[in-house]
């Protein structure tokens, strides 16, 4: 087969742009898209940016790590891995290169190590600002090796997501990355590690129906967007209303489909916790 | 011809459908129903069959032919329990190490909410997992639409071979048109963007055979493919590890790294 290689751009504009903890945002006070309330950019930081009607701002990779690794704890793996334009597709390379611009990141999922109340751990976090999540070959290339990584290091992984589905500008590739990420799953599964997903606003499609349903812990964020089929396709398609709370973190853990829902404030006490109830007694 | 045509061919309600494929391939057929959690999804059938000497399981997705037929069948959609009834069968496959044969023709899986409450996600991602685990040889021939993580939940197999005109793609050319152009009607530009023809797949190593229609339906085709599945079968059953065979095999899809 032809093989799909991934080009590191050592000129990339982003690696000179430097990292920050803080989010990319220029204005100084946001408004909540829930309750409408507008306050200081820093006060809503200042609470994990959720509103205190309970509405969770949708955050980016870098930014979720932060504020669940312990500090200074995090290292990257596999930051080399960014996506290519397997397929030419018409203005593919144009809209990465603004993902790249707009996220800060080079991919839409984050990779690497850390510690969590003093647990060692595999994390990853996908950015909502990068394409909206969504999964190409090289957001499944980062996630697989990631599993592989852990499976060789006996580590348990915490993923964060955050998708539209598969990246369809990556055409069939994309599709595969939902098998290459399960059988990457299944393996760290079958060693006996614990996987824990936490499902934040949106995740859907085939993130949704791949790594993001495959943990053994699901957890959700309070409000969040969670589905395979998209709600308006759902509506267009079948004519009817959508049941009041459809697709939301809380229907899902109604239906039994979600262990439970953590709020962002209690959210590294939580994983803490789980990580330290999963240590193995030999 | 266009990539759009190949859809238009593929959707054709005069195709053969899973249940001729299964009729035509195989000297018998038992099916099985359901998937011991809730219902029988029709949208999936499948069962226990002979591949001349070789028992095999057979799960295939299934659109009917005429209007009472695709309806009972859900126009080939199926819901979370078509897949978990997929899966069982499978597992049960494991069990009594028979191969799998699987025929994709979805245009995806079903949209509804129902579909949704019962874990549409949840239950394709089970599949995709437990399908990598297998223990068995699995060959999967798309036939017609291969639509997505609802034909992925059933094409996660060693080998993946597809007719000459089915198509394979990772979202309709309609919904990506819908999504990028913002217009449903310019579905056959992005039929061609997305490269997802037969010749496309083969070209990207994820499918290993075209099958050539010219005498499609007909006995000698089916006789034809029924053979070189026995012997693609026996090449499998050969591999020593085909676990590792299935996942190096999805493995290989976007893994070069350039540093
Ligand atoms: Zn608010």
């Amino acid at each position: 087969m032809k093989e799909i290689r991934f080009i590191y751009h050592p000129d990339n504009a982003l690696e000179k742009a430097g990292r920050s903890a803080e989010p990319l945002h220029g204005e100084a006070e946001r408004t909540c898209p829930n309750c409408h309330v507008t306050m200081k950019e820093s006060a809503f930081r200042n609470s994990n940016w959720t509103c205190r009607c309970g509405y969770h701002f949708r955050l980016g990779a870098r930014e979720r790590i932060t504020m669940i690794a312990d500090r200074k704890s995090f290292q990257e793996l596999f930051q080399d891995i960014v996506s290519t334009d397997p397929l030419s597709f018409p203005s593919y390379e144009e809209k990465l290169r603004k993902a790249q611009a707009i996220s800060g990141e080079k991919e839409s999922a984050i990779t690497g190590l850390c510690t969590i109340g003093g647990f060692d751990a595999a994390i990853f976090a996908m950015d909502p600002n990068f394409m909206m999540g969504s999964m190409g070959a090289a957001c499944g290339e980062k996630i697989s090796r990631l599993f592989e990584y852990a499976s060789e290091h006996c580590l348990p992984v915490v993923g964060f997501t955050v998708s539209g589905g598969a990246r369809m500008q990556e055409g069939l590739l994309s599709l595969m990355q939902m098998a290459k990420t399960s059988g990457a799953v299944k393996r760290h599964s079958s060693k006996g590690l614990l996987y824990i997903t936490v499902l934040t606003d949106p995740t859907t499609g085939g993130v949704t129906a791949s790594f993001a349903m495959e943990g053994d812990i699901i957890l959700a964020e309070p409000g969040a967007t969670i589905g395979f089929a998209g709600a308006r396709v759902i509506e267009q398609t079948t004519r009817q209303p959508l049941p009041k709370g459809f697709q939301t973190s809380e229907s899902l853990l109604s239906h039994g489909f979600v262990d439970a829902i953590v709020p962002r404030s209690e959210m590294k006490a939580a994983i803490s916790s789980l990580l330290r109830m999963h240590r193995r007694a030999i | 011809m266009d990539a759009y045509e190949r859809v238009r061919i593929a959707r054709k309600t005069d195709r053969p459908t899973a249940a001729d494929y299964i009729g035509s391939c195989f000297s018998s057929f038992f099916e099985l129903h359901g998937d011991r959690r809730y219902r029988d999804d029709r949208a999936i059938i499948g069962g226990i069959a002979m591949l001349e000497d070789m028992p095999v399981t057979v799960i295939g997705i299934e659109k009917g032919h005429t209007a009472a037929e695709r309806v009972e069948h859900s126009f080939g959609a199926p819901e979370p329990e078509g897949y978990r009834k997929a899966l069982r069968l499978m597992k049960e496959a494991a069990k009594f190490q028979r191969p799998i044969i699987t025929f994709v023709d979805t245009s995806g899986a079903y949209c509804g909410i129902g579909a949704e409450e019962r874990g549409q996600g949840s239950a394709i991602a089970e599949n995709l997992m437990e399908m990598m685990d297998l223990p068995v040889p699995v060959i999967a021939v798309l036939i017609g639409e291969g639509g997505s993580g609802g034909a992925l939940a059933l094409a996660t197999a060693n080998r993946v071979w597809m007719l000459e005109n089915s198509v394979y793609s990772v979202i309709s050319p309609e919904g990506c048109a819908s999504i990028l152009y913002k217009d449903a009607s310019l579905a056959d530009a992005a039929a061609e963007n997305l490269r997802l023809t037969a010749q496309d797949a083969y070209s990207f190593g994820i499918c290993e055979r075209i099958i050539p229609e010219d005498d499609i339906g007909s006995p000698s085709f089916y006789k034809k493919l029924s053979s070189e599945l026995y012997s693609e079968m026996q090449k499998l059953l050969q591999i020593e590890d085909i676990k590792e065979d299935r996942y190096q095999r999805f493995r290989a899809f976007g893994s070069g790294v350039a540093i």
